[in-house]
């Protein structure tokens, strides 16, 4: 071993890790078993409950938060995966308490009925709209090495099949997400 | 979950030392299967070794025109990657075809590739599978297989990989870089995966002393006209039913080049060369890729609840190969 190794780097036997959260701009020292979901830590020691904890297995999506700006699923993630990384959920996104366009989007087009799924859903529309504004295709675009993708509704569809809305919401959070899109393409919604 | 010791090495040959110091490691890429399969007692691994820091994660184009793609390059990234959806669509068609938004920025090449079944079986534990006991039976034979393989199945077992992207890939000739204490060696990939045979707990060819470092894709011209379709329950985030990858040059109307590979219909990728073999030459018409397809399907047989998939496939190939014989027309 190296001797600027940092901590994660050494073999240990079963046990705590030091890990350092980087949540909503603040910096959060935690000592975790490896087998803490990034989750439930966020939740269970944070009190970051914006998080949802819905199938716990990959399949709804109302666990997604930002990981470097990357949309990810916190259940499935470890939380001594993201030692040192940044780390967005809904609570970082209402700067001083005020909404982001998105979140109001959300009220203004009904996004939502039991609101469960609507934390997932908004950190989900943040990545894929950040994924789509860098050219990223997707299963529905026609080419997929076209230099501009339209944001259509297809498109919208298919970028957010991985959030699952049981209230079904999906045509309220669908034009949500269409009018912040074509705000931030410059065109009037 | 089972607790376990967790590392993350900074270079290749330190993961090395880790995997061969401990029986039950297991390496983990972006989690999203093992975590998964850890939570569910399926995977118990006493030591987790975190790929991810590795310096693997780049997508470079070698002096021979290959692209050379770093095991811990994540999906999302290679399916975005301008050499790929100008050169390959079909593998980033692929990619964005498999699981959803998160799980493609989370999962890497590697792990996509060492992925397990989704068998619902495999996934009980008070269910009997050879796969996860062996000896112990397979439930899927006499359950629900809606899902399950119709090709390159044996009565111990009838689970399909689950990948999208290794079907591409399958097409496209791709090599897997491994490494392990006795030095680098490469394996296609069409070889990577084993069949089941009385042995469904042998996966692939990687030791257990081994890690992925890379999937290389030699030139392919015929790749520009590409593509990757897939039938599923359910329009978008399902696993596929059956899906085609191909890739096809036609040249005054003969097939001059020819790649197909099927998923979701046996336990691996599934080509079959001799029935690309009875193309090349031959008129770019319906008539002809109905012979490819029944030269690929040879031998394929139905369960209780996916006979359905037999036909599906042969239509999804005919209808795959005169969609890009189409476009070779247009251009």
């Amino acid at each position: 071993m190296k001797a600027n190794d940092t901590h994660h780097d050494r073999p240990t036997d079963p046990g705590d890790h030091p890990v350092t959260l980087r949540v909503n701009g603040a910096t959060h020292r935690l000592t975790l078993e490896p087998r803490v979901s990034l989750l439930d830590a966020l939740r269970e020691r944070l009190h970051l409950t914006g998080s949802k904890k819905g199938c716990n297995q990959g399949a709804c999506g109302a666990c997604t938060v930002l990981v470097n700006g990357q949309r990810v699923l916190s259940c499935l993630t470890l939380a001594v995966q993201c030692d040192g990384e940044a780390i967005t959920t809904i609570e970082g996104l209402a700067a001083e308490g005020r909404l982001s366009p998105l979140q109001q989007a959300f009220i203004d087009h009904d996004g939502f009925q039991c609101g469960y799924c609507t934390p997932g859903q908004i950190c989900s529309a943040m990545g894929m709209l950040a994924e789509h504004g860098e050219g990223m295709p997707s299963a529905v675009t026609r080419d997929v090495a076209a230099t501009s993708i339209d944001l259509s509704e297809a498109e919208i569809k298919e970028r957010m099949s991985g959030n699952l809305c049981r209230c079904g919401a999906y045509e309220g959070i669908h034009a949500a997400i269409h009018q912040i899109g074509r705000a931030a393409r410059g065109t009037a919604p | 979950m089972r607790n376990f010791s967790f590392h993350k090495p900074a270079t290749v040959s330190e993961a090395l030392v880790l995997l061969s110091r401990r029986d039950g490691a297991k390496l983990l890429g972006g989690g999203t299967n093992l975590v998964d399969l850890m939570r569910e007692n399926i995977e118990q691994p006493t030591a987790v070794i975190d790929v991810t820091g590795l310096p693997l994660g780049a997508v470079t184009e070698g002096p021979r025109g290959e692209i050379v793609v770093g095991a811990t390059t994540r999906n999302s990234a290679l399916a975005g990657h301008r050499l790929i959806r100008e050169r390959f669509p079909v593998l980033s068609e692929a990619l964005l075809a498999g699981a959803s938004g998160q799980i493609r920025n989370m999962a890497t090449v590697g792990g996509n590739i060492m992925q397990r079944t989704r068998c619902s079986y495999f996934y009980d534990e008070a269910a009997r599978c050879n796969k996860r006991s062996p000896g112990a039976g397979c439930d899927a034979l006499g359950g629900f297989n809606r899902m399950h393989a119709i090709l390159g199945a044996s009565p111990s077992c009838i689970a399909t990989h689950p990948s999208d992207m290794c079907v591409a890939l399958a097409a496209l000739d791709a090599v897997v870089h491994v490494t392990g204490p006795d030095g680098a060696r490469v394996i296609p990939l069409i070889d990577f995966h084993r069949l089941p045979g009385e042995h469904p707990e042998q996966e692939t060819r990687l030791r257990p002393d081994e890690l992925i470092t890379a999937v290389e894709l030699p030139p392919l011209g015929a790749a520009r006209r590409s593509s990757y379709r897939k039938v599923r329950d359910r329009a978008s985030y399902a696993f596929a039913l059956v899906s085609v990858a191909a890739a096809l040059e036609v040249e005054d109307g003969l097939v001059r080049t020819l790649r197909l590979a099927l998923g979701g219909v046996a336990p691996k990728p599934w080509r079959v060369a001799a029935a690309e073999a009875t193309a090349v030459g031959a008129a770019a018409t319906p008539e002809t890729f109905q012979r490819v397809a029944d030269a690929t399907l040879a031998g394929a047989v139905g369960h209780a609840h996916n006979g359905f998939k037999i036909e599906l496939a042969r239509r999804l190939i005919v209808h795959s190969l005169a969609e890009l014989a189409r476009t070779e027309d247009a251009r």
